[in-house]
């Protein structure tokens, strides 16, 4: 799949095509818009559970919301295409995007984003139960009081929002007028002070993160 | 056992990866590459190092990653 597909004609020639004029532009417009909702549907249909109040057609005027944007995406970046990859597989992966923030955002549409209650519930219940004894309980301790005392109010909205209360970092970025990626910059700036500060308190804390 | 992993998902979550990793732009950016990469098993973590560990820090980016990889993979069969 490397090497050889990167670099294969058919990569050249959509980006060739899409900016052709006339019928031919055209029509590659149509087919590019055909994979990129065959995409959208692909990840409403994996995220249905989440979506379940809404009704079929819902769904699909959804995949279609979001195949729109990302047409309208992969036009405007279309200079930024290097060839390193299938065109398709660069292209889907804007459809995808499209697709996952509509969902998740429907998803929390009227919904309140959880209190910090909930995340010291969250580390308590972590700390008491985690069957390590009096460290782990110093651990969590220690970490509720450095997330308090340490970190800037929107390091620790956002780290006790995404990390503690589960809400999705794309749906916390609407409701602050802000965007996935600058919230993520204060999750991480958050995480690396909680580390240091942990490390100094003479815990161990080592790799982490989840699972892809 | 059930207690550990709990411990350990929430401390993943808080702590992040705790390794240098890519920020959620540069990760979209090669998303695409680095997804042919994984699934031609041709070093995907060496070639784009720090995707890795931020997939770990970054749920929604993993999302990202785990559904063009599938998407990707339904489309060669």
């Amino acid at each position: 799949m490397a090497t050889a597909l990167m670099t294969a004609p058919t990569e050249i020639s959509w980006v060739d095509r899409l900016r052709a004029d006339g019928s031919e532009g055209r029509a590659a417009v149509a087919e590019l818009h055909a994979l990129l909702l065959k995409a959208a549907r692909f990840e409403i249909g994996r995220r249905s559970a989440e979506l379940a109040y809404l009704r079929g057609g819902d769904q699909e005027d959804l995949a279609h919301q979001a195949a729109d944007d990302a047409l309208m995406a992969v036009l405007r970046k279309l200079d930024q295409f290097r060839g390193e990859s299938r065109f398709t597989t660069w292209a889907y992966k804007f459809a995808l995007l499209e697709a996952a923030v509509k969902v998740r955002r429907r998803a929390w549409q009227g919904r309140e984003v959880p209190l910090e209650d909930e995340a010291w519930a969250t580390l308590g219940d972590a700390g008491a139960r985690a069957g390590r004894g009096a460290e782990d309980a110093e651990l969590f301790a220690a970490l509720r009081e450095e997330i308090e005392g340490s970190l800037t109010p929107r390091q620790r909205e956002v780290l006790v929002a995404v990390a503690l209360n589960g809400v999705p970092i794309d749906v916390l970025a609407e409701r602050l007028g802000s965007t996935r990626g600058a919230l993520y910059k204060n999750l991480h700036d958050a995480r690396r002070k909680l580390r240091d500060a942990l490390a100094e308190r003479g815990f161990r804390v080592g790799t982490g993160g989840e699972e892809t | 056992m059930e207690h550990d992993k709990k411990r350990s998902a929430i401390l993943g979550r808080v702590l992040g990866p705790g390794a240098p990793e890519l920020t959620c732009e540069q990760c979209f950016e090669e998303l695409d590459r680095y997804v042919e990469l994984v699934l031609a098993e041709d070093a995907a973590d060496e070639r784009i190092p720090g995707m890795h560990a931020h997939l770990r820090g970054c749920p929604a980016c993993a999302e990202d990653f785990r559904s063009l990889r599938d998407l990707v993979t339904r489309e060669g069969d």
